[in-house]
């Protein structure tokens, strides 16, 4: 497995999972009380800081693991990077109608920034899963 | 899904003849990674015009002897 392999698969695991937690929390909260009372800005910063925060580790732990290969990066690398990101425009193309629909007919500040941040956390997963593919079978 | 490249290679054998050269020597002559390297004897990359150059380069042979591209008949209507 190459380092940027590697990397991809650290950034795409530390999405969905920090995505996964976050929802847990969040649809958990929601059960709970009225969307207006839930303070999600706060966790959702710190969904997005601990995903970042994670990424950056992953990142330190790929490289450690082949310090030869760290700051390799080829052709095939830059083909499979192109593929995953185009792929990932798309998803997030899509996805991101979604808050915009829910901004056009006024919705609550809530529904808007938490399914703006869906369909961030979905383009990080799908574009490195499309990447980890071409990786195994050919861009 | 994706389709496996139609390009064959000879690389694996050439590698043999030359002295049994390891992927990461070719991969470092090729200035690669050797996954990339393993990639393309797979058939599962089909690497530039200019890297099929440089590994031609590398063997001493012409670029044909390398890379093979099966011949498909057209079908005319």
């Amino acid at each position: 497995m190459t380092f940027e392999e590697k990397n991809h698969l650290a950034y795409g695991l530390t999405s969905l999972i920090v995505l996964v937690i976050y929802l847990v929390w969040l649809i958990g909260a929601i059960q709970d009380s009225p969307v207006q009372d839930i303070g999600y800005l706060r966790a959702l910063l710190w969904a997005f800081g601990v995903g970042i925060g994670l990424n950056i580790v992953g990142g330190v732990i790929a490289s450690a693991s082949n310090p030869r290969e760290a700051d390799k990066k080829d052709i095939r690398d830059r083909d499979i990077n192109r593929r995953g990101d185009a792929v990932g425009f798309y998803v997030f193309s899509v996805a991101a109608t979604g808050p915009l629909i829910l901004a056009m007919v006024g919705a609550d500040q809530f529904w808007i920034a938490n399914s703006l941040y869906v369909a961030y956390a979905l383009t990080a997963v799908v574009g490195s899963a499309v990447k980890l593919a071409a990786y195994r079978r050919g861009p | 899904m994706v389709k496996p490249t139609k390009v064959t290679n000879s690389i694996r054998s050439l590698r043999f003849a030359n002295g049994e050269m390891t992927q990461a020597e070719l991969a470092d002559r090729v200035d690669v990674t050797r996954q990339t390297i393993i990639a393309i004897e797979q058939g599962r990359y089909s690497p530039s015009l200019e890297m099929a150059f440089q590994i031609a380069r590398v063997f001493g042979v012409p670029l044909d002897e390398i890379f093979q591209y099966p011949h498909i008949e057209r079908e005319t209507s």
